[in-house]
């Protein structure tokens, strides 16, 4: 299960002895694998490249015969713009409380799911619902919790005033995208972690209790640090995901209150004003900025990721 | 090992191939090569009953015509719209366009210029000319008004006495915001970011002499004259309508929407919104949410001034019909946006939707005298005949986002700052040098 395609690859380098039948099969399995290549680099390829080439350009798509060839003005405009930096720093708080209360309640249920004994199942279900429903649907639902007119948010919190308008200033309104956002993607956060605790021996657990250390010290001692890798992945994947937060924002509050992520700018740029050239400068600089974060978190984790993969 | 995992994944290949396939049928299906012709027309979904009602009636033995429903939102609206006719979508026949949109499109060579005849059918001395000027770009015409849009401020009669104040003189923003204040009532406004709040401020700027732009036909280099006298008094009532008592709870979250529920409860409130409130109000008699006693407390009036002595102008908007420039049939489209705007087509509009007539003759039927209030057609009719457009511009969604960004939140509207920092973006944001 775990062969890769890349493994038999580096053995044939190093064992020249390899069969007549294994080149067939692999230049069989190239063959096979090629037309889904083609379409990857149509499909994914393609559009990256042409960002970047558009983004070369002052290109305005309801003026498309004014397009200019502007260098790399477009960059020098948005790294030189506070807007820019001013969503940069929104997005950067979104990612660091979101996927930090994350981490703490998917371990919680990571936990629960993981020792249940009873009604299993169910247990398991409810706790992932949220991850089911469409992001859209639940910064709808979350943005009527919170609407002072048809909300419970208001009543159930006895320090604030009935008629107190979450959406109205930029504290409570990125607050309250920031639980939309937490309560959707926690499920998946766990069920990564999940998967990490299901791959901490039971023998190591049961040494340490033998050896008398207390729950929390088997927790912190036994338990977390051989789930490195898992805890890794599941806060790459979400810092990941939570650096592009766009959805629940454009629901929410449509980016007023300065409540927009570096996402919804490029959106503002490129859908709603046609410029593209300008936005596909800032979703260049987007992909960039989610590449820095990713290998800061590899760095940070001390994770090699290919002994990751193997532990699973 | 891997054998079960490949056949699944075979399978799944299998199922997407034929998902595609079935797909692909389904869409050339929709296109009716042989019989007659399907024309798309593309609508805000306000009045969608009658307008596919008006759909039905206009189609003819030579073409069928077919409702398209848009977003809710303005921006929304034309952020579609200019995606399809961008990429030379030859599917859309027909549109229709809030009148600020009219000249971008034109513009950018998306809607058929009407001809000769058409044109001046189009906007003949029975369009209100307000509506009229809407349609109107670089010495053409480019859309059939449709239906006219205009604010009224609509009023709690009980509050107004109570406050002593004249309704049937004009009044000012000054004295609705004094009065409701002093009586328990709130201002019904629209200041959430969006189109409608750049709305507020624009006709705010005109009621007081005063323009966003000027030398529209510059393009991007058009003179900005927000930072002016009026755009200071246009901030200064803003102000004041927010550190005030009467300022509503969801004041920076406000929409058309938010405040219809805030004229019965309690005191009531003064409240400038769109036409449709008349038929939204008298609706909510049959389902018994409002008495007829309190629609009978409903009063009406011109839009507040924003500077005493100054007449107001009244925000105007609406929905123009235009045609594509890609559409396969123009010549059935262009006969088809005649139709759907003819005045009769207007008065249904008007009677079932409360949507106002850009027509004088169809404000003069009988069916409109009979649905509205003799004095409230005869002030919708006044206010889009003497309000003002918003300023007419190839670049007006640029425009109106960067004021949108810099007004909103409105409690942070301060006006020795705000049309000044205004109008410094705007400059920057029109010669591409910052973000929007």
């Amino acid at each position: 299960m775990t062969t890769t395609v890349v493994a038999p690859r580096t053995e044939r380098q190093q064992k020249p002895e390899v069969s007549d039948r294994a080149k067939a099969e692999t230049r069989l399995g190239q063959k096979l694998v090629a037309p889904a290549i083609v379409l990857m680099l149509v499909v994914t390829a393609f559009p990256m490249l042409r960002a970047l080439y558009l983004s070369l350009f002052n290109y305005s798509l309801t003026a498309p015969e004014d397009r200019e060839f502007v260098g790399l003005s477009n960059y020098a405009t948005a790294l030189t713009d506070p807007l820019f930096w001013k969503t940069t720093g929104v997005t950067v708080l979104y990612m660091l409380v979101t996927v930090g209360v994350e981490l703490v309640i998917g371990f919680v249920f990571a936990m629960v799911m993981h020792r249940v004994i009873f009604a299993r199942g169910v247990i398991r279900t409810s706790i992932l619902i949220p991850y089911g429903i469409i992001t859209v649907v639940s910064g709808f639902a979350w943005q009527f919790a919170f609407s002072f007119q048809n909300g419970f948010v208001n009543g159930w919190l006895p320090f604030l005033d009935t008629d107190f308008n979450w959406f109205g200033d930029t504290t409570p309104a990125v607050i309250a995208i920031m639980v939309s956002e937490i309560w959707k993607t926690t499920p998946f956060m766990s069920l990564l972690l999940l998967a990490g605790l299901a791959q901490v021996s039971e023998d190591m657990i049961e040494a340490a209790k033998v050896d008398g250390a207390t729950w929390w010290q088997r927790l912190w001692k036994v338990v977390l640090p051989n789930m490195r890798a898992a805890i890794m992945v599941a806060v790459l994947f979400r810092a990941l995901d939570a650096y592009r937060i766009f959805d629940n924002i454009f629901v929410m509050t449509a980016g007023a209150v300065n409540t927009e992520s570096i996402s919804f700018l490029t959106y503002r740029q490129t859908i709603e004003q046609f410029q593209l050239g300008i936005g596909s400068a800032l979703s260049v600089l987007l992909f960039l900025s989610v590449l820095v974060i990713a290998w800061l978190i590899v760095k940070l984790f001390k994770v090699d990721l290919a002994s990751a993969r193997q532990e699973g | 090992m891997t054998k079960p995992h490949a056949r699944t994944t075979a399978r799944r290949a299998g199922a997407l191939a034929a998902a595609l396939v079935v797909g692909a049928t389904g869409l050339t299906a929709c296109s009716d090569e042989s019989g007659k012709p399907t024309l798309n027309w593309y609508v805000n979904p306000d009045g969608v009953d009658t307008l596919t009602a008006l759909a039905e009636s206009c189609s003819t033995d030579d073409y069928d015509i077919e409702i398209q429903l848009l977003p809710s939102g303005a921006t929304d609206q034309r952020t579609q719209l200019a995606r399809r006719l961008a990429a030379e979508d030859s599917s859309t026949d027909l549109m229709s366009l809030d009148p600020v949109f009219v000249a971008e499109f034109a513009n950018a060579d998306w809607l058929e210029r009407l001809p000769d005849e058409a044109a001046s059918a189009a906007t003949d001395d029975d369009v209100l000319e307000g509506a009229a000027e809407t349609v109107t770009w670089d010495d053409g015409v480019y859309a059939f008004p449709q239906w006219a849009n205009t604010q009224v401020l609509w009023f709690r009669k009980s509050l107004a006495e109570a406050a002593g104040l004249d309704m049937t003189q004009p009044v000012t923003w000054e004295q609705v915001i004094d009065a409701a204040a002093d009586n328990g009532g709130t201002v019904g406004v629209q200041a959430n970011k969006y189109e409608a709040y750049v709305v507020w401020i624009n006709a705010l700027i005109q009621g007081a002499g005063g323009q966003v732009i000027s030398d529209n036909e510059a393009g991007k280099d058009a003179k900005i004259e927000i930072d002016s006298d009026a755009g200071r008094e246009a901030a200064a009532v803003i102000e004041k309508l927010a550190g005030s008592e009467a300022a509503q709870a969801d004041l920076t979250t406000s929409n058309e929407g938010t405040s219809l529920g805030q004229m019965f409860g309690g005191p009531g409130e003064f409240m400038v919104n769109w036409t449709f409130v008349y038929q939204n109000y008298k609706g909510l008699i049959e389902s018994g949410d409002i008495t007829e006693e309190e629609f009978a407390d409903l009063g009406w009036a011109r839009y507040p001034a924003t500077v005493e002595g100054e007449e107001s102008k009244p925000p105007i908007g609406g929905i123009d019909i235009g045609v594509g420039a890609y559409s396969k049939h123009p010549d059935f489209a262009l006969e088809a946006a005649a139709c759907v705007t003819s005045a009769e087509a207007q008065v249904d509009l008007a009677v079932n939707e409360g949507l106002m007539p850009s027509r004088t003759s169809a404000y003069e039927s009988p069916e409109l005298a009979e649905a509205y209030p003799a004095d409230l057609l005869d002030l919708f009719s006044q206010s889009v005949d003497s309000g003002g457009p918003r300023p007419k511009s190839a670049y007006y969604a640029t425009i109106s986002a960067a004021i949108q960004s810099v007004w909103h939140a409105p409690t942070s509207v301060d006006p020795d700052q705000t049309p000044e920092e205004s109008a410094a973006f705007l400059r920057e944001v029109l010669d591409g040098k910052a973000l929007l």
